[in-house]
């Protein structure tokens, strides 16, 4: 059944469902009331599921959700404070929760190769590459369009704060982000954190030439990549891998 | 011929005061393009950037305006396309990244009765290489020639564009859709217009796990696209259940899997690569 988001769920459509569900005389009228009153809540509280389970007819013949699960719509939870103070990050993995504070976009998965890239769909296919040539993503990682050099340092820490990370692969393509300012994110997470795993450093796009001057002049110990499929290999190469 | 945007286009960015919009619309100037002003209400009558400011979409339409570029912030976003798709442009171009999907779905519908084109939201834009770029790709990357690129993702287009430059081939007009579940512009109307524009002769299709936009496309390049395409599927190691970034970018049930998509894609003729980094040298080889 498809509902108009201008004219909302009409009575009609609640009818249609009431007979669809075999209800008879009372029942009708109250199931009317009960999936009106649904699709009301659905639209107010910016959900993206409300699934019912089980949904039973009592002997007075109301209509009455037992159970149900609800998923709401990140983006719309600026209006719905009320909503956001339910979340319990003792159910998030901690390192996402940890991420997440500090506006960076982080999955963990369970592999040996770490992450860091710009965009959500470079990330993906980041860690797709990786499996390609036999290595595994230990994590999901999109710092953003625009993040600073210090969200760039933070999001290191969360990857090596994962003990099976054995290298971090850095693919950036630049076009908001600048690549001079992830040389300086990596530039600062190196001088204050101890990066005892190998580095692997992709830049492309704007300002890439700047970038790549600032890492070569830090003197830090970083195995450059000309592309993301070679970025990929010399990371499975650098943790003992065959590519 | 290029589609949807050239170098007659005349441009007005929403929300050109803010953060983002400031500075990508000095690089869409410095790119070239046409951009003849902005809207911020409350303060029509200054200038920036050497461009008028005004208040409404409206006076933007009288001054010339055909295409707007919205970098309104999310809460206000919906309600910036509305007023745009109102006041008569031709295309709207959304960036906005975290517009409610509730807001889209009335949007979509508000926009549906209009004679106007929405691309986005949460996409990079649209880029018509040497003629005009709306949005906030790096425009350097980009080179004049015959292949159409359509993708999901901001910087995964990036990869495909630069590929394409570096085997000497080039662009004729690559478009984000964007990574939200309820979006304006989707991938068989890029082919479309491809298919029927005389300059593209190839397109390379660039699509990610969740939904089934992917399937839909592949079912309409089968159909009716006589032009090779080149396809990748991003999210093949991304674990069900997962948000991947992009709203829309979830394997739900088990559907919306980058397996199913590629096998979609195969079956309408679409030529799959595995690999990201290969989307250039697959196109050359079939060309």
């Amino acid at each position: 059944m498809h509902v108009d988001p201008i004219t909302g769920l009409g009575n009609w459509q609640a009818r249609e469902i009431a007979f669809g569900l075999g209800l008879e005389d009372e029942q009708i009228k109250n199931c009317i009331k009960f999936m009106k009153s649904l699709y009301k809540l659905f639209i107010e509280l910016d959900c993206s599921i409300v699934e019912i389970n089980p949904l039973v007819v009592d002997t007075a013949n109301e209509i009455i959700a037992l159970d149900a699960k609800m998923n709401f719509d990140s983006s719309a939870l600026f209006r719905h404070p009320d909503v956001e103070k339910l979340r319990d990050t003792k159910e998030e993995e901690p390192l996402e929760t940890r991420a997440n504070e500090v506006g960076l976009n982080y999955i963990k998965l369970d592999g040996e190769i770490g992450c860091m890239v710009n965009g959500a769909g470079l990330a993906m296919a980041t860690m797709d590459i990786i499996k390609l040539h036999g290595g595994e993503p230990a994590n999901f990682l999109d710092v953003g369009g625009g993040a600073s050099s210090k969200q760039v340092a933070e999001g290191f820490r969360v990857i090596l704060s994962d003990p099976e990370v054995k290298a971090i692969f850095v693919n950036i393509f630049g076009g908001i982000m600048r690549c001079d300012f992830i040389a300086e994110g990596i530039i600062e997470a190196a001088n204050e954190i101890d990066m005892n795993v190998p580095l692997i450093v992709r830049l492309a796009g704007t300002n890439v030439e700047l970038g790549k001057k600032m890492l070569s002049e830090s003197g830090l110990d970083l195995i450059a990549a000309e592309d993301m499929d070679d970025g990929a290999k010399k990371a499975i190469e650098a943790i003992g891998g065959k590519a | 011929m290029s589609i949807w945007l050239d170098s007659k286009s005349k441009i007005v960015v929403q929300g050109i005061t803010g953060k983002n919009g400031q500075f990508h619309s000095e690089q869409m100037l410095d790119y070239g393009t046409k951009l003849i002003g902005g809207v911020t209400p409350g303060k029509g009558g200054q200038q920036t950037l050497g461009v008028p400011i005004w208040n409404t979409m409206k006076e933007a339409v009288d001054a010339g305006a055909n295409v707007s570029c919205v970098f309104v912030p999310p809460p206000f976003a919906a309600d910036a396309i509305m007023e745009s798709a109102d006041s008569g442009v031709d295309l709207i171009v959304a960036i906005t990244e975290g517009i409610p999907a509730l807001d889209m779905a009335k949007v979509k519908k508000y926009i549906s009765s209009k004679d106007v084109r929405l691309i986005g939201p949460n996409c990079p834009g649209i880029i018509t290489p040497g003629e005009s770029k709306v949005g906030i790709m790096p425009g350097h990357i980009h080179r004049r020639g015959n292949v159409g690129i359509i993708s999901r993702s901001g910087t995964l287009t990036y990869e495909a564009v630069n590929q394409v430059t570096e085997k000497g081939l080039g662009q004729s007009t690559c478009i984000g859709i964007g990574g939200d579940p309820v979006n304006g512009t989707n991938f068989v109307d890029c082919l479309e217009a491809f298919e029927n524009d005389h300059e593209t002769k190839s397109i390379i299709m660039i699509g990610e796990i969740g939904g089934t936009a992917e399937e839909i496309a592949s079912e309409y390049v089968k159909e009716h696209v006589s032009k090779p395409v080149v396809g990748f599927i991003a999210g093949r190691t991304a674990p069900p259940g997962k948000r991947m970034g992009h709203a829309g970018a979830i394997i739900s049930g088990g559907k919306g899997t980058a397996g199913e998509k590629m096998k979609a894609m195969e079956r309408a003729g679409i030529h799959v690569t595995e690999n990201p980094a290969e989307l250039g040298k697959t196109l050359e080889e079939i060309l």
